[in-house]
């Protein structure tokens, strides 16, 4: 074994540092799932709403729906964390790091999967609109059982991506102080001088999203009818 | 001849600069086939959706069963279950099984219950033939039998009056049949129709009344003896001539 090999070792995979602050880890493992899930929900589902506002096609809160988007996929994530952790107490509203870094990648969810949704709606073709509303469907119930099945289906591939791509952007949150992932192993190593916590945190990235992209995939599947 | 169903009067229809109808008047009574024909672009399948509103025509009036349908406080949705329409590219929802497609508008918009609209959904595919294709996706039937399910998925709301755009201008000619036979199935029960179609063996079978349009008008209409054997209009003349020469 080279010297080198063994700085190796000592810089990534110090057992005793690993050890040590393995619970640590642990507990920016919850702390990021727990955003996660919110960032996930709430931005799908804000992102979701927006594309069914904008499918009744009403002009003004159309160019509103679009404009908001369009800031909200221009900006970087960490942009927006910046201005509410730091921006809002301001006006007197002291948003934690944890709620300024949800709401931050919740809105840019929202605007890259309402566009996402949105495409899907326009791709289903205009003969379904008009076979359903022939039979008596309003505008809504067209939506909601015909259109918005087969939009969300094709929306689903590059939903899950992006989606994935926010995820991960919780990270983030270690620069506004939330104790996720990235956040406790940062600071564990500058506790103990040793970079080996970045280590266990990248695993603990790998192991908590490799399921959700494998999870992508089978949704996939089950939402494909027979063609 | 029974009373009017279908009385629409005087439709104009422009899309921007383009005068797509031009003052259309056509009546069509209980019991009655009629079908349309014309060159493309003539402004048959606007006239169509003009009567159930998937078009909304620039003036005019249109009456069925009595309901004005320009009306402001009719409820269209309502007034659409009373109206059946069969499109070219049968537009199944690709989603939903064929009992599905059927029973959907059923329960929805006919308020009835799931037992109920299966019920119907089931009779309605029996009648098209397809009983044993029910819990079948429109991808797994040929054509002809998504368009008899598209038959099926109107004809189960009960309507006064099926409107039919091309049903088979899509289908490969050996499935052309299974639809046409369908079609004079339901003529033969007394439904009320309307056919845009190029079947003009169906038309002289089946027909009451051809009317032929040019140019967004009615150029001229009668029996399918008289339009395609002594049409009076030059340009009827030279409409029958062209088809009768394919
Ligand atoms: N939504 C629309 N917007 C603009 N123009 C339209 C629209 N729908 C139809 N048109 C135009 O109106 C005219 C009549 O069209 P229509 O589809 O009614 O003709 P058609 O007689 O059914 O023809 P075909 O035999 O080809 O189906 C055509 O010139 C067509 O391009
Ligand atoms: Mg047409």
């Amino acid at each position: 074994m080279t010297p080198s090999w063994d700085r190796f070792l000592d810089t990534f995979f110090n057992a005793k540092v690993l050890a040590k602050y393995l619970p640590d880890i642990i507990d920016g493992v919850g702390v990021t799932i727990e955003l996660a899930l919110l960032v996930v929900a709430s931005g799908l589902a804000a992102g979701l709403a927006l594309a069914v506002i904008r499918s009744f096609g009403l002009r003004a809160v159309n160019l509103l729906i679009i404009f908001v988007v369009d800031v909200f996929r221009a900006l970087p994530p960490l942009v927006i964390i910046v201005l509410i952790y730091f921006g809002l107490p301001n006006l007197d509203i002291v948003p934690s790091g944890f709620v300024s870094t949800w709401m931050s990648l919740a809105l840019v969810l929202m605007a890259f999967s309402e566009e996402i949704f949105w495409s899907g709606i326009t791709s289903v073709a205009r003969g379904q609109w008009e076979a359903a509303r022939s039979t008596g469907l309003s505008f809504a119930q067209t939506l909601f059982h015909v259109v918005l099945p087969q939009a969300l289906r094709i929306t689903i591939p590059p939903l899950t991506n992006r989606t994935i791509a926010i995820t991960k952007g919780t990270a983030l949150g270690s620069v506004v102080a939330v104790t996720e992932i990235l956040g406790q192993a940062s600071s564990a190593v500058s506790n103990s001088y040793n970079p080996s916590p970045l280590t266990l945190g990248a695993a603990a990235y790998v192991i908590l999203f490799l399921p959700v992209v494998v999870l992508g995939r089978w949704v996939e599947r089950k939402y494909a009818w027979k063609r | 001849m029974g009373k009017p169903v279908v009385a629409a009067t005087g439709i104009h229809k422009h899309f921007g600069a383009l005068h797509v109808l031009k003052g259309v008047d056509l009546l069509v009574h209980e019991r009655e086939l009629v079908f349309v024909i014309g060159p493309s672009g003539s402004g048959k399948s606007t006239l169509l959706r003009c009567l159930n509103r998937l078009e909304e025509p620039s003036s005019g009036s249109i009456v069925v069963d009595g309901i004005d349908m320009l009306d402001r406080r009719t409820d269209i949705n309502h007034a659409r279950t009373r109206i059946g329409m069969v499109f070219q590219s049968f537009n199944l929802y690709p989603h939903m099984t064929a009992l599905g497609n059927v029973t959907l508008a059923l329960r929805r918009v006919g308020g009835k219950s799931k037992a109920e609209a299966e019920a119907l959904g089931h009779a309605a595919l029996a009648r098209v033939g397809l009983a044993d294709r029910a819990l079948h996706h429109p991808a797994q039937l040929s054509g002809g039998q998504q368009q008899r399910v598209a038959i099926a998925r109107a004809i189960a709301l009960e309507p006064l009056v099926m409107l039919f755009d091309e049903p088979t201008s899509a289908l490969d000619p050996e499935l052309v049949g299974s639809v046409l036979g369908v079609m004079r199935e339901l003529r033969e029960s007394g439904m009320t129709m309307v056919v845009v179609s190029h079947e003009m063996g169906f038309a002289r079978a089946a027909a009451d009344r051809v009317v032929f349009m040019d140019h967004g008008l009615i150029v001229e209409q009668g029996t399918p003896a008289a339009i395609f054997e002594t049409p009076q209009e030059a340009r009827t003349q030279a409409f029958i001539g062209q088809i009768q020469r394919h």
